[in-house]
């Protein structure tokens, strides 16, 4: 039941949302409304048993002739994602309290209508439902972008719409086969999918379906283009909702979808995916090097970080793939932290272009703090998120193949690259005109940075917590396999 | 006995949270308890876990809480207790202590300073994990939590470009190694199933001799440990660290953080005994740097540039110490050096306090009358490095180079000549400084003042520590006890039963080989004093008209200029390449082509809708047409 | 034997095709939109003689009853139609259908 009361809530919290007639409290409502989302989260995971794979189940007909239910559940994979959607929408929320947004009604149901579409990602357990609740988080996305972006903003935001709209449809045809495919009467349950019978030449296209879906959505070099233009023209709440959510989708649909039901495909092309990902770990980390804007450069920072965690899934080794889930939770963490960073500092001067900064630790200390941890776990170092992760995925990595390993660790070197190349020119250095005065965190803003900077302490000293919710999910995705 | 284990870090890492979060609040004066505070606790645990070593032989690892567990790998937060950590422990948390001690005066006017003491108690804290974790990735933690605080550190005065320039190369520098370091780590678990060090060597014992797995591990952790103790070919980050305050550089980049390379193959010492073919490259590249080292310090200017290039120079000598087996050695090499060049470090430090930040040895230069205190102990320093006995760095040197004469006597020529160049380049270094009249400005004449005492008693400390460290370990040749190996014998049994052994030299060859270094240290000695407190040598600007092998080691043999050349501006290159052509003419191009292809076929095909519904008509009786005649064909 | 038996089936059929394809014609060569209309008549009515035909030789009333729904629906479409081309005459004063190429592109 409670899975189903997760995702309605943020519906009935938008319906609501929509009949206030007080603009001004409109955020503060969001905010209670995604807190509360947040605290039935929290009762789920203390609810979650991992030894029992009956967990939070949901199932009611709905199409019952076509096979299509309305069938909802969690398991460790799915609680742990709906926790870091619910983690981090109310902090995204905080976060946007300083920019005064124009039709906040508006702005705020999209994000409640965005944490629904969300939750029913990862917690659909038939393929229809997966499908439409994949479409549905595309509109908010979209939406947010094209109405409260910067520059550009339509053109940019119509590609990524197409581009990621035309990938889902192939998962859409891969999906309608599928279903026709399963044992009678047929049905879109996600066991029933797995249950399919293909032949190794289906097992080929299906998986190229899936994975061009995907891999447009993570996205993986080359299928990145639309990502570094949409993060530079969405808005600050709409970057984070894009990098630190939404992609995840993604990968949640490749260790949901893709690895059980095209098993052999996956193996046979796993080579190939992890080269992909690793050449777009190095080609993207070496592009970032020379960026001068912030947000994309951090935007070409994901594409290698989450390169990482594609080829860490497709070594299809637990640890690689306990890894990718650590490190997905942290990588969300962790990129919503650099574009509050970003947005604070392009609120206060104007800019976030890296060459008009400089200096701005010396009147805003707390910011510099801030901004440094959450770079340290960006980049990687122990006891930080980053690091439980990426050991974890390379390790892994090293198990299926030690070249791949060693060129995407390379990625470790590069990032400490960019990014203190970025820390540096904006913090550190002479303050100039434009930061002289720059003022330092507000409480709400600190507000906002504290739950991260707790979760990449707890993450990167406690992570037993996190990895032992899902082991057990992990290890049946593996037995599809062997 | 867990609790004060635990306690050891913990204290730094209290004084860091608080110092850190109250930055703003704290008064100076706290800070200057807190800092060295903490560091000091964990100096008097160190000192009852010492005393209480022999609980610990029983279970020297200490389980605190499991850490990361996935599957089959298992990773939990232990820390090894034995002689070999315990002596690291003692020098990390005592010479560190002093340093602290030092840095309240070095750094009293500092508006950084609660920041610095945050920092430097985040060191301590993290050489500390270094030091005693059970398990590589515990050590890891470590290794990289230094990196962090040298990157911190160096960076300190951040209003500075060049200075974060310095931080940033040490900190990627770092990551390179740490690579090879994770790498290596990798490889262990494949082949071992266990990342902690009471697992690993224990199945170590019964792998073959030059077994290639193993050959690769060792390796890829000693491009871990060239990374972080500043072989070539990293090191070009050390010199740019002296950008950081002083006491940084005694602290980190001299006594503790550098010798972190060392301290790991030691603890290793198994793995690399199984490898003749690693220890071969460590020895060479440990040779290698000694010399090369040594050769860009006698051509230096800069007060801590010599140093930091005469540390260089020092860790190739442990590691060439090690490669040839001389674990023992090595460690006590490492045990002097960090009270002769913390010592040093803190002198220089004086040194430039006195005289507002100038560090040019040319603008130097009669020191001795101003500063007889800073003068007495960097002398007692620089006879110490020089290897004049019976102060510590002579015995410890002399234990290295008898081990390498065992092993080959050419590489006990070339480590002689080291000492010599350390020798000369150490009493230039004086002479400049201390001798001779004063070259600097007036107003810097005027300003001459001996340390406060906060600073001074630091120095004598480890002058002390400097002159008498080396009786921890006098070879038995010279009627020593050689407890410093007695202590670390456990630690390398299973190695030393391993090692292939050279017959020891005769004692005869032994008083030789020490005489001939003595002779030749000495003779640099008082050639260095006619060249430089008597001549005029030494002042010349950076680049008169010399001849080109002279501006060849005194531009440090174009080094930065090369991976300057070779890695940095390629990448750059690289980088907009695939930018400006790869990523926007080519694959965006695609993607949009394809966009552009659907919009242009729709804006081609158009044109048929002509509006003649004559036309419309015909068209759809012709479709019906062809759906009759298919319908008869199929 | 009902006397419509009495003629062959496929005198029906050629009559109806031949009728069918009249109306073809005129629809596609005239350019009088009600003269197309009265074509389009003509083939609908066509294929209800066909279909009372099949229904008279198959014993199955069913055809006869897909007639009169045709004929209702034909209705209907001849009264939209007749209105639409009566609104196109009011506007242009001519009901030639190449005037009506506006729609295009």
């Amino acid at each position: 039941m409670l899975t189903v009361i997760l995702i309605l809530f943020p519906l009935v919290f938008l319906l609501i949302l929509l009949s206030i007639r007080q603009e001004k409290i409109v955020r503060q409502f969001a905010l209670a409304a995604s807190l509360i989302e947040f605290g039935v989260a929290v009762a789920a995971f203390i609810q979650f048993k991992t030894s029992c794979h009956c967990n939070l189940l949901f199932t009611a007909d709905w199409l019952a002739t076509l096979g299509v239910s309305l069938k909802f559940g969690m398991d460790g994979i799915s609680l742990l994602m709906v926790m870091l959607t619910t983690f981090l929408i109310p902090v995204i929320i905080l976060a946007s309290f300083s920019h005064a947004y124009p039709k906040p009604r508006a702005f705020y149901g999209l994000v409640l209508l965005m944490e629904m579409a969300l939750v029913g990602v990862f917690t659909a357990f038939d393929g229809l439902m997966f499908y439409i609740f994949w479409e549905l988080a595309l509109i908010p996305a979209y939406f947010i972008c094209a109405v409260w972006g910067g520059n550009d903003r339509i053109r940019i935001t119509f590609k990524f719409f197409l581009y990621t709209f035309v990938g889902s449809l192939f998962m859409l045809v891969a999906l309608i086969y599928l279903y026709f495919r399963t044992p009678l009467p047929h049905s879109f349950d996600l066991h029933w999918l797995y249950a399919a019978t293909l032949t190794p030449g289906e097992q080929s296209w299906i998986f190229v379906a899936f994975f061009l879906a995907f891999a447009i959505k993570i996205p993986i070099f080359p299928f990145h283009t639309w990502q570094p233009d949409t993060y530079a023209a969405a808005p600050a709440t709409g970057s984070m909702l894009l990098a630190g959510m939404m992609l995840k989708m993604g990968i949640y649909g490749m260790i949901r979808w893709m690895v059980p039901v095209c098993h052999n495909a996956v193996q046979e092309y796993a080579p190939y995916v992890i080269a992909l990902a690793v050449t777009g770990i190095i080609y993207a980390s070496v592009i970032a090097i020379r960026q001068g804007d912030m947000k994309r450069l951090v935007a070409y920072s994901s594409i290698a970080h989450v390169g990482l965690i594609a080829a860490g899934v497709f070594s299809l080794t637990a640890i690689a793939m306990q890894g990718a889930i650590i490190q997905m939770i942290s990588h969300g963490i962790n990129i919503v932290g650099l574009f509050m960073v970003i947005d604070i500092i392009e609120k206060r001067t104007g800019t976030r272009t890296i060459s008009e900064l400089g200096g701005i630790a010396h009147k805003a200390p707390r910011l510099a703090i801030m901004f440094m941890i959450i770079l340290l776990g960006s980049i990687a170092l122990p006891l930080t998120n980053g690091f439980i992760g990426e050991f974890l995925l390379l390790l892994g990595l090293f198990e299926y193949s030690a070249v791949f390993a060693a060129i995407a660790g390379l990625t470790i070197i590069f990032s400490a690259v960019y990014m203190l190349w970025m820390y540096q020119r904006t913090m550190y250095g002479p303050p100039n005109v434009i930061t002289e005065n720059i003022p330092d965190l507000t409480w709400p803003e600190m507000a906002a940075f504290i739950p991260l900077v707790v979760m990449i302490f707890w993450i990167g000293l406690f992570p037993g917590l996190f990895l032992d919710v899902a082991l057990p999910d992990v290890m049946q995705t593996l037995n599809f396999i062997r | 006995m867990n609790a004060i284990l635990i306690l050891i870090p913990l204290f730094p890492l209290l004084g860091f949270l608080i110092l850190g979060l109250g930055f703003r609040a704290i008064p100076k004066k706290w800070a200057s308890v807190i800092g060295p505070g903490t560091v000091l606790l964990s100096f008097i645990l160190s000192l009852v876990v010492f005393f209480n070593f022999h609980d610990f032989a029983a279970s020297p690892t200490r389980f605190f809480f499991p850490w990361l567990h996935v599957g089959p790998l298992d990773i939990p937060f232990s820390f090894l207790i034995d002689p070999l950590s315990i002596l690291m422990l003692l020098i990390v948390t005592g010479v560190g202590f002093i340093i602290h001690v030092y840095s309240i005066g070095y750094m009293k006017d500092d508006p950084g300073f609660n920041r610095f003491f945050a920092y430097m108690n985040l060191f301590v804290f993290s050489m500390l994990l270094l030091v005693l974790g059970a398990n590589y990735p515990i050590m890891f933690i470590g290794w990289e939590g230094v990196g962090l605080c040298s990157y911190l550190l160096i960076g300190f005065w951040f209003r500075n470009h060049e200075y974060n320039n310095a931080a940033k190369k040490a900190f990627i520098m770092n990551r390179i190694g740490d690579l090879g370091f994770l790498l290596g780590m990798f490889l262990i678990f494949n082949i071992f199933n266990s990342l902690s060090f009471d697992h690993v060597f224990a199945q170590a014992k019964s792998i073959s001799f030059g077994n290639p797995s193993i050959v690769a591990i060792t390796l890829l952790l000693f491009v871990g440990a060239v990374g972080k103790s500043a072989q070539i070919p990293l090191y070009t980050w050390l010199p740019d660290a002296m950008a950081g305050p002083t006491p940084v550089s005694a602290l980190i980049h001299a006594a503790t953080m550098v010798t972190a390379g060392v301290y790991m193959v030691a603890r290793s010492n198994i793995l690399y005994v199984l490898s003749p073919a690693t220890m071969a490259i460590m020895g060479m590249t440990g040779l290698a740097t000694a010399l090369f080292a040594a050769s860009i310090a006698i051509f230096q200017n800069d007060i801590k540039k010599i140093l930091a290039y005469s540390t260089i120079s020092q860790l190739g000598y442990m590691f060439v110490g090690l490669s040839v087996g001389a674990f023992t050695g090595a460690m006590f090499h490492l045990t002097t050096h960090a009270f002769f060049k913390a010592l040093l470090f803190l002198c220089a430090g004086s040194v430039i306090h006195a005289l507002g930040g100038e560090q040019d040895i040319r603008s130097m230069g009669g020191l001795r009358k101003t500063m007889p205190k800073t003068f007495w102990t960097f002398l007692i320093a620089t006879l110490t490095i020089a290897g004049i006995p019976p102060l510590s760095g002579f015995f410890s040197k002399d234990e290295v180079l008898v081990k390498a004469f065992e092993f080959g006597h050419l590489l006990w020529l070339l480590l002689a000549i080291g000492t010599l160049m350390t020798a000369f380049y150490m009493f230039r270094m004086l002479y400049l400084v201390f001798f001779r009249d004063f070259r600097g400005s007036d107003e810097q004449k005027h300003h001459l003042h001996e340390a406060p005492s906060v600073m001074r008693i630091p120095l004598v400390i480890l002058a002390l520590l400097a002159a008498f460290g080396g009786l921890i370990n006098i070879p038995a040749l010279l009627g020593g006890n050689e407890g410093l190996s007695k202590f670390l014998a456990p630690v390398f049994a299973d190695s030393f039963s391993i090692m292939e052994h050279e017959t020891p030299v005769s004692n005869g060859t032994g008083w030789l080989l020490m005489s001939v270094t003595f002779v030749g240290v000495v003779a640099m000695a008082v050639w260095a004093y006619f060249r430089y407190a008597k001549g005029k040598h030494g002042l010349e600007p950076d680049d008169t008209s010399r001849s080109f092998p002279v501006r060849m080691v005194s531009n440090k043999y174009y080094i930065d200029e090369l991976y300057d050349y070779l890695f940095v501006k390629p990448v750059l290159r690289i980088s907009r390449f695939l930018h400006e052509i790869v990523e926007l003419r080519f694959i965006d191009r695609i993607v949009n082509g394809v966009g552009n292809l659907v919009v242009w076929t729709g804006s081609t095909v158009r044109f048929i809708q002509t509006g003649n519904v004559g036309f419309y008509m015909f068209i759809m009786i012709l479709g019906i047409i062809l759906i009759l005649f298919l319908n008869i064909l199929i | 034997m009902a006397p419509i038996s009495s003629i062959p089936i496929q005198y029906y059929l050629v009559f109806c095709s031949v009728l069918f394809s009249i109306g073809v014609v005129g629809v596609l060569i005239k350019r009088n939109a009600l003269v197309i209309l009265m074509s389009i008549e003509l083939m609908i009515n066509s294929i209800n003689l066909l279909l009372a035909a099949f229904s008279a030789y198959s014993n199955d009333p069913a055809g006869q009853i897909f007639v009169f729904f045709i004929m209702v629906v034909a209705a209907a479409e001849v009264a939209i139609g007749l209105a639409i081309v009566v609104l196109i005459y009011r506007t242009t004063h001519s009901i030639d259908i190449n005037v009506l190429n506006k729609l295009k592109w």
